[in-house]
């Protein structure tokens, strides 16, 4: 039997970046594929290309032999493909139920009435994906696995051959998670073509018949979920060859006064738990890394630090709280993020973003650490006049480092720095970061899902995953403890 | 349905509306007919901004293009008013398609700076051909609705009837979910099957033709076609605060804000010029601390109880 959906040879470019090459597949009715990759790997820009929300530059989707890459997404969804959100977006004064009729009409502007058929189809959906109970309910007063159903149910309706679904199972409780799994599986013993697009094997495993791996746009092993999972390639992806560990200069005092402390910080998205009493505490001098999946709430708990989002807990900086104090003063007051989006401003060279970084030094200072920085990334100073949004990503990523160097931070935290970076770009950075750290004394925070990056630097290591820290302690001790949950 | 008392409510608040002349004099008569031209303008422009998502900030492009093709057919070629208002409205559609096509492409605030620029043209290009378009002055229009304010207010109020009418069962209907579905998340709408940007053109195009017609109205109305009433961009500012007073996404609403904007004006208008101020003031007001509008007030009474 033939494929119901084949891709070959897709390659999407932004700008510079490839952000997919050459990535191809199969997946036949009846069959759940898993696509998996850490964050950046060009996993979900694979699936935007399939339905058409991306156009691929080049490379065929081919939907039941006929070749729908580079058609409007609408057309694509008409002719058969059909994707689960993980974000959704409900509407606000429509029930349940109407957003089960919304995606069951017809793409028709005369269609002023609504069969009566489609409101009892919707209504069987609604069983179906266990909604019955709430379907006249406004999504606003749902429970957050309800919201994840309704996207099912969305699905359902769209009756698709080949359903995409995007990280099924994040944010939801080990029961929905097999709620969930039965509905996906569902769509498999009805003989949909179904492609399962998660971070890690270890979660879709279960309900997979294949893996493929994806890491940097790249494609790295296909098979079982058990051959993947023993792939070379992919243990050096998620879990890093061989942890190298290098330890600081002993300082005095090092880790001893406490600089950051933690206690009990949960943070609510709507009702998405993002964080769930987490406690963590960072020395003066100490490099901590936290890692973690994507998703498992790092830069949440950063920016509960830095006053960003509101969380309930408390976060003490050398000994006071620092409840009720805006995102600025916590920044003034030391604690200097450096977000995983970098937040550069593109239109500004290299040189006014550093120098914004350093807006509250004297002018002397200013200098003074400019002449630092340039030495700690060469490649800076050579780009100084250059907008920073011509910057390639290692570049863009080193600049972020450096504006908020230039602030000062007594603790500077870094969420995920190595995001869709080049493993040469990586080495270089890490390097980098080595140098900071055995030259200053500087307090480092580091968010990573790339154990690879973070380990090596750490002097303390705290794994979260889902919304709770689950391990803490020696790098050393983190490959037999801890690494088996990153595959 | 026919029993709720919302339902009822409207009814009745209709039904006393539509016997207004009977006890009122002409000169409220006369505000209120405006007032229910500008609440047609102002429920089109909702089913944009509520439904599809698209703010567009030169409402009066097509109200300006359906009344100066009207007003231009009846002056010079004295075509009867039915044909003159069918064509101005035929044209607002046409002028509106050719502004959203190549609009809708864009995206963020750009489809909005796109309808500006065009209020602008519109209103340089009718300055530029004084000649035939009568220019700051205005064009006077031989033909009249009617003379006496009682039958010029029931056209107006029959139209505003019928058009929020039609305007609220299309936005109520099937289509209408789609509309809003593609003014709230395109991506998804797209990837549940639906062309976005035909249902958003869709929408301009009707929008465009209620605004078209009720420009052609007005100047029938008023006997004379000018910048100042159905063009000029401090009137487009009023049509969107009318809408979004009476209530976002509510297609009703809009007219309600409407007919409170010009009556409350009309209230206020011992203060001279401070009228306008506490108008807008209030405007500002209600914007700010109930974004609802008037509509989203009573509506969030309801849940509640």
């Amino acid at each position: 039997m033939s494929a119901m959906l084949e891709v070959s040879g897709l390659i999407k470019r932004f700008g510079g970046l490839v952000a997919v090459k050459d990535i191809g597949f199969s997946i036949k009715g009846g069959e759940i594929l898993g696509l998996i990759g850490p964050n950046g790997s060009g996993k979900s820009t694979v699936m935007k290309c399939i339905m058409g929300i991306e156009k691929p530059n080049a490379g065929s989707v081919k939907l039941d032999g006929v070749d729908v890459a580079g058609w409007p997404a609408h057309r694509i969804a008409r002719a058969g493909i059909g994707l689960v959100f993980q974000h959704a977006r409900p509407l606000h004064r429509q029930t349940v139920l109407e957003h089960i009729i919304l995606a069951l009409l017809p793409d028709n502007l005369l269609m002023l009435v609504a069969d009566l058929h489609v409101r009892r189809r919707a209504e069987e959906i609604a069983a179906r994906v266990g909604l019955a109970g709430v379907m006249h309910r406004l999504p606003r007063t749902l429970p957050f696995a309800d919201l994840r159903r309704l996207e099912l149910a969305k699905a359902v309706a769209r009756n698709p051959k080949v359903v995409l679904v995007d990280e099924p199972f994040a944010g939801l409780t080990a029961a929905e998670v097999a709620d969930f799994s039965s509905l996906i599986a569902s769509f498999r013993s009805e003989g949909h073509a179904v492609l399962l697009v998660d971070h890690n094997v270890k979660g879709v495993a279960a309900l997979v018949d294949r893996v493929l791996a994806m890491y940097l746009g790249e494609y790295v092993a296909e098979g079982s979920a058990e051959e993947v999972m023993r792939n070379e390639t992919v243990r050096r992806v998620y879990l890093g060859g061989k942890i190298e560990t290098a330890s600081r200069p002993a300082r005095e005092g090092k880790g001893r006064t406490p600089l950051l402390d933690v206690r009990g910080l949960s943070v609510l998205y709507g009702k998405a738990q993002a964080l769930e009493d987490v406690s963590i505490h960072v020395g003066e001098g100490e490099f901590v890394s936290v890692v973690g999946l994507n998703g498992a709430g790092k830069t949440t708990l950063f920016n509960a630090i830095s006053g960003l989002v509101p969380s309930t807990g408390t976060v003490s900086w050398r000994g006071e709280s620092l409840g009720g104090r805006t995102p600025a003063q916590i920044a003034r007051g030391g604690i200097v993020q450096c977000p995983e989006s970098r937040e550069l401003f593109g239109d500004m060279t290299v040189r006014e973003n550093l120098d914004l970084g350093g807006q509250h030094n004297p002018p002397a200072e200013a200098t003074r650490l400019i002449a630092w920085l340039f030495e700690l990334f060469p490649i800076l100073q050579e780009r100084q006049g250059q907008a920073a949004r011509t910057l390639s990503g290692g570049e863009q990523q080193m600049l972020a480092i450096g504006r908020a160097l230039m602030m000062q931070p007594k603790l500077l935290i870094l969420d995920e720095p190595t995001l869709g970076l080049a493993p040469v770009i990586l080495e270089l950075l890490s390097k980098t970061l080595e140098r900071l750290r055995q030259t200053t004394d500087i307090t480092v925070l580091l968010g990573e899902q790339n154990v690879t990056f973070a380990l090596p630097h750490a002097d303390r290591v705290y794994v979260l995953e889902h919304a709770r820290v689950v391990w803490e302690g020696d790098p050393a001790r983190f490959a037999e403890e801890a690494g088996s949950g990153y595959l | 349905m026919l029993k709720s008392p919302k339902f009822i409510a409207t009814m009745v608040i209709l039904v006393v509306m539509a016997l207004l002349p009977l006890g009122v004099g002409g000169y409220i008569l006369g505000l209120l007919t405006l007032a229910y031209y500008y609440g047609v303008i102002a429920m089109a422009w909702d089913l944009l901004f509520g439904f599809a998502g698209e703010v567009n900030f030169g409402p009066t492009f097509l109200v300006g293009t359906g009344a100066y093709t009207a007003a231009m057919l009846n002056h010079y070629a004295g075509w009867p008013i039915p044909v003159c208002l069918f064509v101005g409205a035929v044209a607002a559609v046409v002028g509106g398609a050719i502004l959203a096509v190549p609009a809708l492409r864009l995206s963020g605030p750009y489809f909005g700076l796109v309808t500006l620029v065009a209020v602008l043209l519109l209103q340089n290009f009718i300055v530029l051909f004084a000649g035939t378009t009568g220019g700051e002055i205005g064009l006077d229009i031989p033909d009249v609705l009617a003379i006496d304010a009682a039958p010029n207010y029931w056209y107006a109020f029959g139209f505003m009837v019928v058009s929020g009418g039609l305007l609220y069962g299309l936005a109520n209907s099937p289509v209408g979910l789609i509309l809003q579905a593609s003014g709230q998340d395109a991506i998804e709408a797209s990837a549940l099957g639906f062309n976005v940007t035909k249902h958003k053109l869709a929408a301009f195009c009707v929008s465009a033709l209620f605004s078209g017609l009720a420009g052609g109205m007005l100047i029938f109305y008023l006997g004379t076609v000018s910048v100042g009433t159905v063009v000029d961009l401090t009137i487009g500012v009023q049509v969107i605060i009318a809408a979004v007073l009476g209530g976002r996404r509510t297609i009703l609403g809009a007219a309600i804000g409407s007919i409170f904007l010009i009556v409350a004006g009309e209230i206020l208008r011992p203060l001279g010029q401070l009228s306008t101020f506490v108008v807008s003031a209030i405007a500002l007001v209600v914007i700010l601390f109930f974004p609802g509008g008037f509509l989203g007030i009573l509506q969030r009474g309801e849940g509640r109880s």
